[in-house]
C-alpha cells in the first residue's frame, strides 16, 4: 500500500495505516505483562525492551506497538526489523515522537502503522514516500535494492 | 574511479529535492529548529558561531578534476572564496546561507557529489587510504569495498538514528595511512588462502575518551560483509548508551560490556541475519572493482628525476612517495604553508590542483585525513613542472609529516563547541619551527580546540588540547600518540600553558629529543624508548 488510510480509534488516537484489515482493538499490554499471561494479542514495547523476547509467541500476536519516546531514539527501528525478519505479519505500529520525515525509513524497517503524537501533514508524507525511486539496501519491505536491479 | 549509473544519480537527485523541501518547511516555520536540526545535520549542514557550515562528502577521499573544480566554484559563488579540507577527507564551507544550501547540493549532484551523512548520528562518509590504487604495499585497492559500503550506508533505514555518529575506514596495507584503528569500525583487507577478505576492528575513536579499536572478526569475505556489519551496527543501535551523549559512541559499549561479550552478541545477530539476502552478490563488488582498475600507465616512463634545483630536491624528498608503477610517483600537495590555516585552500588553488590532475595526473585527486591533497598517479618526468606550478601558487611547502604539517580543527575561530583557538596556534608553531623542521624529522603534531578531539590530538606524536581555564584559553600538551599502524594514545605532560607557553614547551621537548635521539630515531621512537620523564623535566624543569 502506497498511501496510508487514516483511522480514528476508540481510544481517540489518529492512526496512519498501511494495511487494510480491521484495526485491532485490544489494548496493548507491556512486555512484562505479556510474558506473564497467555492470552494477550497486543503488546507494547518500550524503546529499551528486547523484541526477541516476543519471537516464540509471534503466532498469537496481532499488534506490536513500539514506543518512540523521542524521535532521536532509534532503537525501535531495530526492534521492528527483528520482528519482521522472524516472520511477524501482524500490525507493527510506531507510536510517540514520530516525525513525518522518519516515516519512509520506518516503512522500510517494517512498520505499517503509525500513531504520531503530533499530527503529520498528509501531503508531505505522500511526497516523501514517493521521493526515492529505489533504495540501496534490502530491508524489511518489498522494495528492490539497486544491486538487485543491476544484477537481477 | 567510480562513476554513477542512473540509479546512483536518481538517489542523489532525490536527496536534493528532499532537502529543498525540508529547507522550505523550515523557512516557512512548519519545522521547528529542533526538528530541522537532525535533518539538516544528516546533510552536513551545521550552525556554527557566525554562519551555517556545509560539509561536502568526498567518498574515500577520491575525486576527479571536474569534481575538484566544482568545489572551487562553490567556494567562489557561495562562500568567501575558500574551502577547508577536513580530517574525514571531506571539505567544508564556513560561510553558507541556509537558503543557498539546496542550490549548492543541486550543483554538486551535477558532478556526482553530495553532502549525504556528513554529520548526524548515522554512518558517516567512508574514509580510506589516500594512496589507494597507487601504493606498492596494498593487497588490493580498498576503494571498491569503500564504495560498496557507501551505497549500503546511504539512507540505511535502520541506522539513521544511532546513539551517536559512526565512522568507518577501510585500508588494504599494513602501513595505516587512514588512522583505521581510531574509527568506530576499521576494516583491513587481506588475503587468506588466496581469497580477499576483511579483518574487522570495532570500538576505536578519539573524542573525550580515546580508545583503540579491538579486533572483533579475524576474517570475513565480501559475500557476507554487509550482513556482518549490520550485525555490528544492530548490537550498537540496540545497546549503545543513549542517556549521556559523551558515553554514546560504540567504543563505550565495548568498554563497558567487554570485547568478548560484544563479539558474542554480534555473532548471534549475524547468525540470525546472514542468510536473509542482505548481502549484494559478488557481481556487484566486481562491477565496482572494474571501475577502479586504474589508469594505463606508460611502461616506458623514465625512472630518474633531475635534482639540479635544490628547492625542488627538498620537496621531492619530502612530499613525493614511491608509486607501484616504475617511472611514476605519488605527490602530496601540502595545505600547510608556514603561517597559513591548515587544510584551507582558495578557489584558485583548488582550480590549479584540478588542472594539474587533469594534465599530469590521470585526472585523479585525493584528500588525506591529514588535510592535504594528493596527486596519486604522476610521471616522474612531470614532477618538476608540477612543482613549479605548485610553488607559484603557494602550494609547494616541503613539509609532509614534519612538525609544521599540522592537523588542526577549526577551533574557536569558527566552532561553537571549541574552548580555544587552534588556527593561530598552528600558525605560531609553523613559524617557530620552519627553519629546523627538517632536522627534527617526522613529527606529527595535532591540535584540537576542545575535548571532542576533531584535531586528533590523542594521535599526535605531539598533541595539543585547548581547554577553558577560568575563562582563558589554555593548552595541554600530549606526547606519544600515533594514528598509524603503530597506533597509540598520547599522554598529557602535566599542567597546561598559554598560547606562547605551549610553543615554548614544544621547543623544549624537541630540543630534548635532539639531545637524546639515537641514529635516525623519529621523535616518537625516542619517546617510546626513554618515556615521558626526560621530556617532563625539560618542560617543567
Amino acid at each position: 500500500m502506497v498511501d496510508p488510510i487514516t483511522v480514528n480509534t476508540n481510544a481517540g488516537e489518529t492512526l496512519l495505516r498501511f494495511r487494510d484489515d480491521v484495526v485491532h482493538d485490544e489494548p496493548a499490554v507491556t512486555l512484562d505483562a505479556f510474558l506473564g499471561q497467555t492470552n494477550a494479542t497486543a503488546v507494547r514495547l518500550e524503546a529499551g525492551d528486547d523484541a526477541r523476547e516476543l519471537l516464540e509467541h509471534l503466532g498469537q500476536i496481532a499488534l506490536v506497538e513500539i514506543s518512540f519516546p523521542t524521535f532521536r531514539d532509534g532503537r525501535g527501528y531495530s526492534a521492528a526489523r527483528i520482528l519482521r525478519e522472524a516472520g511477524f505479519e501482524g500490525e507493527l505500529r510506531a507510536a510517540g515522537d514520530v516525525l513525518v520525515d522518519q516515516i519512509p525509513h520506518m516503512r522500510r524497517c517494517g512498520f505499517d502503522s503509525f500513531a504520531p503524537e503530533k499530527p503529520v501533514d498528509a501531503a508531505t508524507l505522500t511526497k516523501l514516500l514517493a521521493l526515492y525511486p529505489q533504495p540501496y539496501q534490502k530491508a524489511a519491505d518489498a522494495r528492490v535494492p539497486v544491486w538487485k536491479l543491476r544484477h537481477g | 574511479m567510480y562513476r554513477y549509473d542512473e540509479y546512483d544519480q536518481s538517489i542523489v537527485d532525490a536527496r536534493v529535492e528532499e532537502f529543498r523541501d525540508q529547507v522550505e518547511r523550515r523557512l516557512s516555520g512548519a519545522l521547528t529548529e529542533d526538528q530541522f536540526k537532525p535533518l539538516r545535520l544528516m546533510n552536513g549542514l551545521y550552525l556554527q558561531l557566525h554562519a551555517y557550515m556545509l560539509r561536502v562528502a568526498v567518498p574515500y577521499g577520491t575525486l576527479d578534476s571536474r569534481q575538484m573544480r566544482m568545489l572551487g566554484h562553490i567556494a567562489r559563488k557561495y562562500d568567501r572564496g575558500y574551502g577547508h579540507f577536513t580530517t574525514r577527507q571531506n571539505i567544508q564551507y564556513n560561510w553558507i546561507k541556509l537558503a543557498d544550501a539546496p542550490d549548492i547540493l543541486a550543483e554538486l549532484a551535477t558532478v556526482q557529489m553530495h553532502a549525504i551523512q556528513t554529520s548526524g548520528n548515522c554512518i558517516r562518509n567512508i574514509s580510506s587510504d589516500q594512496f589507494a590504487g597507487a601504493a606498492a604495499d596494498e593487497v588490493a585497492d580498498p576503494r571498491p569495498w569503500a564504495e560498496l559500503l557507501r551505497q549500503w550506508s546511504t539512507f540505511h533505514p535502520e541506522f539513521t538514528y544511532l546513539p551517536r555518529k559512526f565512522k568507518i575506514a577501510v585500508i588494504a596495507a599494513d602501513e595505516d595511512r587512514a588512522a583505521m584503528r581510531l574509527h568506530d569500525i576499521g576494516i583491513q583487507l587481506l588475503t587468506r588462502d588466496g581469497v580477499l577478505g576483511a579483518k574487522i576492528f570495532v570500538g576505536g575513536g578519539m573524542g573525550r575518551t580515546p580508545m583503540i579499536a579491538h579486533e572483533v572478526k579475524d576474517f570475513i569475505t565480501a559475500d557476507h560483509l554487509m550482513s556482518y556489519l549490520e550485525a555490528c551496527l544492530r548490537v550498537y543501535n540496540r545497546y549503545g548508551r543513549r542517556d549521556n551523549i559523551y558515553k554514546a559512541r560504540i567504543k563505550i559499549l565495548l568498554h563497558e560490556i567487554g570485547v568478548d561479550a560484544y563479539r558474542e552478541q554480534v555473532e548471534a545477530e549475524f547468525a540470525a541475519i546472514r542468510d536473509l539476502g542482505i548481502d549484494p552478490p559478488l557481481a556487484e563488488l566486481e562491477r565496482i572493482t572494474a571501475m577502479f582498475t586504474g589508469p594505463d600507465f606508460a611502461s616506458d616512463a623514465p625512472d630518474t628525476v633531475d635534482r639540479a634545483d635544490p628547492d625542488f630536491a627538498v620537496w621531492l624528498d619530502q612530499n613525493v612517495a614511491a608509486h607501484k608503477q616504475p617511472g611514476h610517483a605519488i605527490v602530496t600537495i601540502s595545505l600547510k604553508p608556514i603561517g597559513g590555516i591548515p587544510g584551507d585552500a582558495s578557489a584558485d588553488q583548488i582550480d590549479l590542483v584540478a588542472d594539474l590532475a587533469e594534465r599530469y595526473g590521470h585526472d585523479e585527486l585525493r584528500v588525506t585525513h591529514a588535510q592535504n591533497i594528493v596527486l596519486p598517479h604522476v610521471r616522474k618526468a612531470d614532477l618538476y613542472v608540477i612543482w613549479t606550478a605548485l610553488r607559484d601558487a603557494g602550494l609547494a611547502e616541503a613539509n609532509l609529516d614534519l612538525i609544521s604539517d599540522i592537523i588542526a580543527c577549526p577551533g574557536l575561530d569558527y566552532c561553537s563547541l571549541a574552548n580555544a583557538r587552534s588556527i593561530p596556534l598552528a600558525q605560531k608553531i609553523g613559524e617557530r619551527f620552519a627553519g629546523r623542521q627538517r632536522e627534527l624529522g617526522e613529527l606529527k603534531l595535532k591540535i584540537s580546540g576542545c575535548i571532542n578531539a576533531c584535531g586528533h590530538h590523542h594521535a599526535g606524536h605531539i598533541g595539543i588540547l585547548g581547554v577553558d581555564k577560568k575563562g582563558t584559553e589554555n593548552y595541554q600538551l600530549l606526547l606519544g600518540g600515533s594514528g598509524a599502524e603503530d597506533v597509540s594514545l598520547g599522554k598529557i605532560t602535566g599542567p597546561g600553558f598559554d598560547e606562547d607557553g605551549v610553543v615554548d614547551a614544544i621547543e623544549r621537548v624537541t630540543d630534548r629529543y635532539v639531545a637524546l635521539r639515537e641514529a635516525d630515531e623519529r621523535f616518537l621512537d625516542t619517546y617510546r624508548r626513554v618515556g615521558m620523564q626526560p621530556f617532563k623535566e625539560a618542560i617543567y624543569g
